[in-house]
């Protein structure tokens, strides 16, 4: 007997296949395309919040000497918008601005510093009109619309009730109602935005290199607001600095860029400074949520009532999906019946909002979790308890028709219990140097992509290519956007596994849209899922005609030849092939080997036709998460400090152990980001908070031990039965936190965010006071 | 106005024209082309742009090309021999201290300057050593243990810092 092991990537810690770059400084971002002879492209913003455009004066600029181009809104009439019914944006103001910091105008000159002066000198005339920078604001009767064809300055309205909330409501042993607001927040990438464009006047062709996480959305938007046939466009997605959300849509810089290089005949490069990337936006809206719950005593939850309002911004960017998904996924964690919800997503004269890690679910979830602590607390029930008498059994659909067949709630509830020494600790952790310590905890969950494509064209949701030659080495080609999540290191492994091949023999190209198949792009954590099965789907095409090849070579059948990643033989007595043998067998037919793998997404994930908008949660498998958070709060300032979080995941199956928990552990520290500190504030709509300080990101020196826990529930439709792993443990730290802080403080709780120590100092203080009133016995 | 700026680059001379006013990252990326160190900020917040100056870690976009005449500067690229990853490089590479990538040379170069200081820092050092430098993509929790890895590393003579 011949012991021959092929080789299983797919479950090892793998570093990324790109880190040596990384970590060598030779990855190359958009920014660090300088080319000679590129100009530099500046933009000149609004100063004001909303005004009528009654001129752009470029006079004094033109004149400037070394500027190349100038373009304004008269440059182009066409309008973007990542979603097709909702394209309000112009690359460059026209008639009208609608938020500080709009662009209105741009220039390409010899350098940064002369478009610079030239921007300075550009001048705009306005009849300004109210601004409103809260959502109640532009809410209120008789406001002046943002937009003519939104009355009312609502972008979408969600309503529906699913069951009966009044009759849940009157099933219940307890119902409680209480409000939360959650403050924006911005993804605040580590790369600034850029893009370079180079306008070749011969072919009359563009190639524009994109920060991106969609090469074809931007390919799209470029042809719209161009007007130029898509055939003419090449789209370059270099390494990106990271996305979370705000790269999910084509943004102004890149198409203003485009403009600019067509309008100069030649190449412009514009990095824009990290104001101007706070500006360009697209986090997470301010959100206010009412939220009422029915439970009986052991738990059992009978209904559930929200109402969602969120400040969108001044366009619509992804607002619509934002809306629905904060009431659609209400559903697909636990098992709810007699559900109502009612959705505003609001035009305000703020920058438009996005897409941002966790979308739309984070701040209802925050909302959901912090009530039912609260309840739990009120019923006298541990608050693991209250999740336990709601699990959902797989598989099954939810009342709004989502598909869920792999549930790994129960082992990460029971992993963090057990890990973080629960039940033994809970209410025991004294005084630690005169602070006072807690535990909290709480459950999220996420979609693993969704399952309708933003733009139906009929395809397949994903294409891979693979190349095999006569190196004998396999090139996967693919447009999945890695934006530092891993996404070419998962492909590479799961192509290496199905060929029982060492990971050194794959190489992948991805994001140049003149060599990949066309990819949806990196958002909804879908590219493990969906393109990590259309890399499978390639793998295994491969695979069989590589065995044809070895039958034919050895003269034996198909269905005898064993694969052992570098060896093919028949049967174990053989000697065998090896691989190099059998490509050389495989090409023989017509050279070159090229596969196409597909995969598309099955009708039931599409969520229901219950309500407009319902198909928004649908998605294949659906990621689940537990956290406990253990804190201390000193009382004498209201600092808090995290001191542990524990986090299990549910990622159906870890694919690689390596990138999962690093995913899992920069959620969590995200989640925790925006409970503490972080806040996008303005002053008369300026965005004040538009620099990393003021804007304030945990440092290395905030933030905690994240102990992870990966559970595996094997969705059947997964890719080795894997699911997402980069989103969903975010939305738990929030509700994880402000729960230990109840804990530590005897009840306080802290129901809007961030939980600053201003906001703990505050309330330590108001109920000091109070009960010191109480002592002396009340009276004025 | 401009001068002659001479001071040693990445181990090697370097002998330019450079503006007063050229911030020493525009320098090192524009003029010479290394491209490693990255601009994240307006000036001061992120530490994306950490290189050595006399193997001191220093915010390169607060410094003046013209102020480092004289002395010896190392980029990212400086680090490993013979195209081989240093200790810190491999240990950011093993330990999945990078993810999207762009902080990681300027975590790499202060992690570097605190090994070539302290070849074995406590949690706490590296912590406090690491303090001015933002990732957005790891929750540090990766990064503290890549720079205890090339810490090992060092120390077992596999690699310098």
């Amino acid at each position: 007997m011949n012991e021959i092991t092929p080789i299983h990537p797919i479950g090892a810690y793998v570093p990324m296949v790109d880190g040596p770059e990384k970590v060598s400084g030779r990855a190359k971002y958009t920014a660090d395309f300088i080319q000679p002879g590129a100009l530099a492209g500046r933009i000149y913003r609004s100063p004001y919040a909303h005004a009528e455009i009654i001129e752009v004066d470029i006079s004094q600029a033109a004149k400037v000497p070394g500027v190349a181009a100038i373009v304004t809104g008269a440059d182009c009439d066409k309008t973007f918008g990542v979603l097709p019914i909702a394209r309000s944006e112009h690359p460059l103001a026209r008639d009208k601005v609608r938020y500080r910091g709009e662009p209105v105008a741009a220039v390409a000159a010899v350098d940064a510093e002369t478009a610079e002066k030239a921007v300075r000198l550009i001048k705009m005339k306005v009849r300004e009109l109210p601004a409103y920078f809260t959502a109640k604001e532009a809410l209120a009767p008789h406001a002046v619309l943002l937009h003519e064809k939104k009355p009312g300055n609502i972008e979408r309205e969600v309503d529906f009730e699913l069951g009966s909330v009044a009759d849940g409501l009157a099933s219940a042993d307890l119902v409680r109602e209480a409000t939360y607001n959650c403050a924006e927040v911005c993804q605040n990438q580590m790369e600034m935005h850029a893009a370079l464009a180079d306008y070749d006047a011969v072919r009359d062709r563009i190639t524009v290199h994109a920060s991106t996480q969609v090469p074809y959305y931007v390919h799209l938007m470029l042809a719209q607001i161009l007007d130029m046939d898509m055939s003419r466009i090449r789209v370059v997605k270099p390494f990106v600095g990271g996305g979370f959300g705000c790269r999910t849509e084509c943004l102004n810089i890149e198409l203003i860029t485009a403009l600019l290089a067509r309008k100069a005949g030649g190449a412009v490069r514009t990095v824009i400074s990290r104001e101007e990337t706070f500006i360009t936006h697209r986090g997470r809206p301010e959100t206010d949520i009412r939220m009422k719950i029915g439970m009986r005593k052991d738990g059992r939850i009978t209904a559930v009532e929200c109402e969602c309002i969120q400040r969108g911004g001044a366009h619509s960017g992804y607002g619509v999906v934002t809306i629905l998904y904060s009431g659609s996924m209400l559903y697909a964690i636990y098992d709810l019946h007699n559900v109502k919800y009612v959705g505003k997503r609001v035009l305000t004269n703020t920058p438009p909002c996005g897409a941002f890690r966790g979308h739309g679910t984070v701040d209802v979830r925050f909302a959901f979790e912090s009530l039912l602590d609260e309840m739990a607390g009120e019923l006298g029930i541990d608050p693991f308890a209250v999740r336990r008498a709601n699990y959902l059994t797989a598989p099954t659909f939810t009342d709004n028709d989502l598909m869920v067949n792999s549930y790994g709630l129960p082992e990460c509830i029971d992993w963090v219990e057990k890990e973080s020494g629960w039940q033994a600790r809970k209410g025991k952790l004294g005084p630690v140097d005169g602070k006072r310590k807690g535990l909290g905890f709480a459950c999220s969950h996420y979609i693993s992509g969704a399952s309708k494509p933003v733009n139906w064209t009929g395809e397949p949701h994903a294409t891979v290519k693979l190349k095999l030659d006569f190196d004998g080495s396999i090139v996967v080609l693919t447009g999945a956007a890695d934006i530092g999540q891993g996404s070419s290191t998962i492909l590479v492994q799961a192509v290496a596994e199905v060929l029982g091949l060492d990971i050194s023999r794959v190489r992948i190209v991805s994001g140049d849209s003149d060599v990949v198949p066309k990819d949806n792009g990196s958002y909804s954590s879908r590219v493990t899922f969906i393109v990590g099965n259309a890399a499978i789907d390639a793998a295994n095409k491969l695979k069989n005609m590589l065995i044809a090849a070895a039958a034919r070579r050895l003269e034996a059948e198909p269905g005898d030849i064993e694969c052992l990643g570098e060896t093919y033989r028949a049967g174990a007595q053989d000697k065998g092939l090896t691989f190099e043998e059998v490509v050389g067998e495989a090409l023989k037919d017509g050279g070159t080997i090229t596969v196409t793998g597909t995969y598309s997404t099955i009708p039931e994930s599409h969520g229901g036709k219950k309500y407009r908008g319902s198909a928004i949660g649908g998605t294949m498998g659906y990621s689940y998460s537990a956290q406990v958070v253990e804190v201390s709060v000193d009382e004498e300032t209201g600092v808090v400090t995290v001191d542990k979080v524990w986090v299990a995941h549910d990622c159906g199956k870890a694919l690689n152990r390596l990138t999962v928990e690093g995913q899992v552990q920069g959620s969590v520290w995200m989640g925790m980001g925006q409970a503490m500190s972080e806040e996008a504030a303005y002053h008369d709509g300026l965005l004040v908070t538009a620099n990393m300080l003021d804007y304030r990101v945990p440092t290395i020196e905030d933030s905690p031990p994240i102990a992870v826990g990966i559970v595996e529930s094997n969705d059947p439709h997964g890719p080795f039965g894997a699911k997402e792993a980069g989103e969903g443990s975010l939305a738990a730290f929030l509700p994880a936190l402000t729960n230990a802080i109840a804990d530590a403080t005897g009840g306080l709780r802290f129901n809007d965010l961030p939980v600053t120590p201003d906001r703990v100092f505050a309330a330590i203080d108001k109920r000091q006071r109070a009960q010191a009133r109480g002592k002396s016995g009340g009276g004025a | 106005m401009a001068r002659i700026l001479e001071f040693i680059l990445n181990g090697r001379k370097r002998l330019d024209a450079v503006p007063d006013n050229r911030l020493l990252l525009d320098y090192l990326r524009e003029t010479v082309g290394l491209t490693g160190t990255k601009t994240g900020c307006d000036g001061g917040e992120c530490g994306a742009c950490t290189v050595l100056v006399d193997d001191q870690p220093t915010l390169s976009c607060l410094t003046l090309a013209a102020s480092v005449a004289g002395k010896r500067v190392d980029t990212v690229e400086s680090l490993g021999a013979n195209g081989a990853l240093s200790a810190v490089q491999q240990g950011f590479h093993e330990k999945l201290g990078s993810q999207c990538g762009y902080c990681t040379p300027g975590f790499i170069m202060a992690s570097a300057g605190l090994l070539r200081k302290n070849p074995k820092p406590s949690e706490e050092e590296i912590r406090s050593a690491l303090g001015s430098n933002i990732c957005r993509c790891t929750g540090y929790v990766k990064i503290i243990e890549a720079v205890q890895h090339a810490a090992k590393l060092y120390a077992a003579g596999e690699a310098r810092p």
